[in-house]
């Protein structure tokens, strides 16, 4: 089997890591780093991402995309709330938000290809071959369509994704790899846009997730958003600038906010200083301050911590060991708040920026089948169920079963010869199918014509070890395989995806053709530079017919250099080049007589 | 579908050794995950997919004592078991006149706009609930051992039967009003009894 290797597609940052040596280790990028910032920019000379696109967030806003997680296996209604902070412009479609960028539209999951496509080619450049198979980490209490999404951002990025494993239960496995873990362990994991808590049983080896829950829309970045509305109020009372439709300046309070953020997690105060066009803004902040406005935000995370005990039947007294994952929780508000709920320090002995990266390549060792002693048995954080009469959920499949797991369900007809039977399948803890997730539309097509009520179609619901749904029909009187057309309600359809895939090839080319000519141009300006300057030096030594095949030469550069063939570029650069080398030899010659000359000159100076 | 039971290779009764049946469970895990078939053909894995699935299913029922009564019963009748199903159950006779009176506690309760008293009234209805609830859920596993005993002597255990049953579709009525308290109170999200589970 070919090398697996384990991504952290994170909100904020992503990394990868493999297995070496039975240690997991994080695989850094050509100058070290091992985290990649999870922001793409399109730039005039094409897409970057990474460090170099979150240079671009404050200059190039409307099309730098960051936390585009918050966005994955999302429709309209989810994200409208905060849209309008968002400095790129969110698409308004109900299915499948995308981001408009100048006349092209890019999905969710393209945006994070391009991140999973830099971690591709970091791992190929660190083993030396190609890499195709990886284990991507989730958010325990993502849904349906946003695991589907992640799954689907691998494949445009040309990673077949083994596993989507959720990322507290990932924390776990580098954990207890290392014999960090034993016993009943709650892992709270609050990184850049999501928060889980997940409450598992580890013993001989045996990773058994109890419970999970959390908020897929809470974390980092939302502690920055109560910052910068806090300091744009204060830029309004101060400087009388209202900065609130600015996306650049935006960008700026942004960055500035979350950098004040990271440095108040280990000093009691700090200096903001952002630098405007017309002013720099100075603004002294204490760590209360910032805990006061986030308070709230980080309450909020310990419902979920309260619930996911319960469904555990389990005393926060019975934990033996609390880990912290995820770079929000190095504040030490969030370590407080979860010490008081849990009775007991939490720590972080593995970086809690590296830590769920590493866990996911001891998933992607475990399935290579290199590690047979870890067994991981992980929940579904959300009901499964179908909308029955009068808008009731039924539910079939209870949160928090372990995966991989199946209902069966028996449908029939209410009008005689019925040959379709509709399903609306929801994922929720709601009673009402409105006020849950709706997962897909079933089309039970292909049941034989019969009285009303004959026909017993049965179901097949089957949650697989990603946590995605799988669904197959048959009707049992005519033993018929029934066909399902699922139509996803949020979410990407397959052709959607292969096209994609298409694309990513097709741009990935036009990608490397726009650096390539970009190369080629400056190539041709660097030779059209020499050749002016040295007409200027030396023009009188060229014949007549020197002088005008170089002037030909120039003039038909400038022409081919103003198009963007690449190759009419490159044929003229090297004509102008074979035009001026006769010019250049003599130049030469000159040069190397007139060093002579001044040799002799030396050496009589020398010797007088 | 092979019974719960004889995936675990138990004999049809109440009585199981929750440590043994753990670590049965982890073997035949081990066995089946999908984890450990990742390089098998699509047949392979496609069949240690359902296994997988089945054995999780039947731990989940029969690690639970109450659980296990459930099934056991849905298995005696011979009718497919749905967990967690929201269909609501119906009064049993004795609970009616109780149970009416509850609604009216709420309707009143929010006729007076749930201030503070109403509410306080309604928390402590749902907590007398929670312990019946509770109480039920004790009295019906403390039978176990007498249906296994009946098993092994072969003995009548119609009676019984129905006498789980009804204590079941009691302790199923008492949640569905614990919920109703907890909807007008608008606690649904942070009760403290987990949401429909045994």
């Amino acid at each position: 089997m070919s090398r697996i290797v384990g991504i952290d597609l994170g909100t904020t940052n992503s990394l990868v890591a493999h297995v070496e040596g039975g240690i997991p280790r994080v695989i850094p990028d050509a100058e070290g780093r091992a985290l990649l910032p999870s922001i793409v920019a399109w730039t005039p000379d094409g897409v970057v991402v990474g460090e170099a696109a979150r240079r671009q967030l404050a200059r190039n806003a409307a099309r730098t995309v960051y936390s585009v997680k918050r966005l994955m296996g999302r429709g309209y209604e989810d994200v409208k709330d905060e849209l309008p902070r968002l400095p790129f412009h969110v698409v308004p479609q109900a299915e499948v938000v995308s981001i408009r960028i100048g006349d092209r539209e890019v999905t969710p999951p393209e945006v994070s290809a391009y991140v999973l496509r830099v971690l591709k080619q970091r791992a190929e450049a660190h083993f030396g071959e190609p890499v195709e198979q990886a284990v991507i980490t989730v958010p325990a209490y993502f849904n349906d369509a946003q695991r589907q999404a992640t799954k689907d951002a691998g494949r445009i990025a040309g990673l077949e994704v083994l596993r989507i494993v959720n990322e507290p239960t990932a924390a776990s496995l580098a954990y207890g790899l290392q014999k960090l873990a034993e016993g009943i362990i709650a892992v709270y994991d609050l990184g850049g846009g999501t928060f889980d808590i997940s409450i598992l049983r580890v013993k001989d080896g045996v990773f058994e997730v109890l419970a999970t829950n959390g908020n897929t829309h809470l974390g980092g970045d939302d502690f920055d958003q109560a910052m910068v509305d806090w300091l744009l109020a204060d830029i309004e009372t101060r400087h009388r600038v209202d900065f609130s439709t600015d996306p650049e300046a935006l960008q700026e309070i942004r960055l500035g906010a979350e950098a004040a953020k990271c440095r108040l997690s280990f000093d009691e105060r700090t200096v903001l200083t952002i630098p405007f066009e017309r002013f720099t803004y100075h603004r002294d902040i204490g760590r209360a301050e910032l805990e006061a406005l986030v308070g709230p935000l980080v309450a909020s995370t310990l419902g979920p911590c309260r619930r996911a005990l319960a469904d555990a039947s389990l005393r926060p007294d019975q934990v033996d060991q609390v880990v912290l994952v995820g770079g929000s929780t190095r504040m030490p508000l969030v370590r407080r708040r979860v010490e008081e709920l849990f009775e007991r320090t939490p720590h972080s002995r593995i970086n809690p920026d590296e830590v769920v990266a590493l866990g996911a390549a001891v998933q992607a060792q475990i399935l290579a089948g290199g590690i047979t002693d870890m067994l991981l048995l992980d929940v579904t954080p959300l009901s499964l169920g179908i909308e029955t009469l009068g808008g009731i959920v039924s539910v079939l499949i209870p949160r928090n079963t372990t995966i991989p797991t199946l209902a069966k369900e028996y449908f029939t007809t209410s009008v005689d010869g019925q040959t379709t039977v509709d399903l609306h399948v929801l994922q929720g803890e709601r009673e009402l199918a409105r006020d849950n997730r709706s997962l897909a539309r079933f089309d039970l097509a292909g049941v034989d014509p019969m009285p009303a009520g004959m026909p017993k179609v049965e179901v097949t619901f089957l949650i697989d070890a990603n946590g995605i749904l799988q669904a197959q029909a048959r009707e049992l009187r005519t033993g018929k395989a029934a066909s399902i057309e699922v139509k996803p309600t949020y979410g990407l359809t397959e052709t959607q995806v292969e096209q994609m895939v298409e694309d990513s090839f097709r741009y990935a080319e036009a990608d490397v053709n726009a650096r390539l000519l970009i190369e080629t141009q400056t190539e041709a300006d660097t030779v059209v530079n020499h050749v002016e300057r040295a007409l200027r030096q030396a023009g009188p030594m060229a014949t007549a017919a020197e002088r005008a095949a170089i002037d030909r030469a120039l003039a038909e550069l400038r022409v081919a250099r103003a198009g963007t063939s690449r190759d009419a570029i490159r044929e003229c650069t090297i004509a102008l080049n074979q035009a001026t080398a006769p010019l250049a030899d003599r130049m030469m010659e000159a040069a190397i007589k007139d060093a002579v000359t001044s040799k002799r000159a030396d050496q009589l100076l020398e010797n007088s | 579908m092979s019974d719960y039971f004889t995936v675990f290779e138990l004999p049809r009764k109440l009585t199981v050794d929750g440590e043994a049946l753990q670590r049965r469970f982890y073997e035949l895990s081990r066995q089946h995950h999908p984890d450990f078939h990742q390089g098998a053909d699509a047949a392979r894995q496609a069949e240690a997919l359902t296994q997988s699935a089945l054995v999780n299913r039947a731990y989940r029922a029969l690690r639970d004592p109450l659980a296990r009564v459930e099934y056991l019963i849905a298995l005696e009748e011979g009718r497919e078991v749905r967990e967690g199903a929201t269909d609501k159950p119906k009064a049993p006779r004795e609970l009616l006149q109780e149970m009416l009176e509850v609604q009216e506690t709420i309707e009143e309760a929010k006729a007076e706009g749930l201030g503070g008293e109403a509410a306080e009234r309604l928390r402590g209805e749902r907590r007398r609930l929670e312990e019946r609830y509770a109480a039920e859920a004790e009295a019906i596993v403390a039978r176990s051992g007498e249906w296994d005993r009946l098993v092994d002597e072969g003995g009548d255990r119609k009676a019984l039967l129905e006498w789980f049953k009804q204590r079941l579709a009691t302790r199923a009525y008492f949640r569905t009003v614990i919920d109703d308290l907890s909807d007008a109170l608008g606690e649904s999200e942070e009760s403290h009894v987990p949401h429909r589970r045994h």
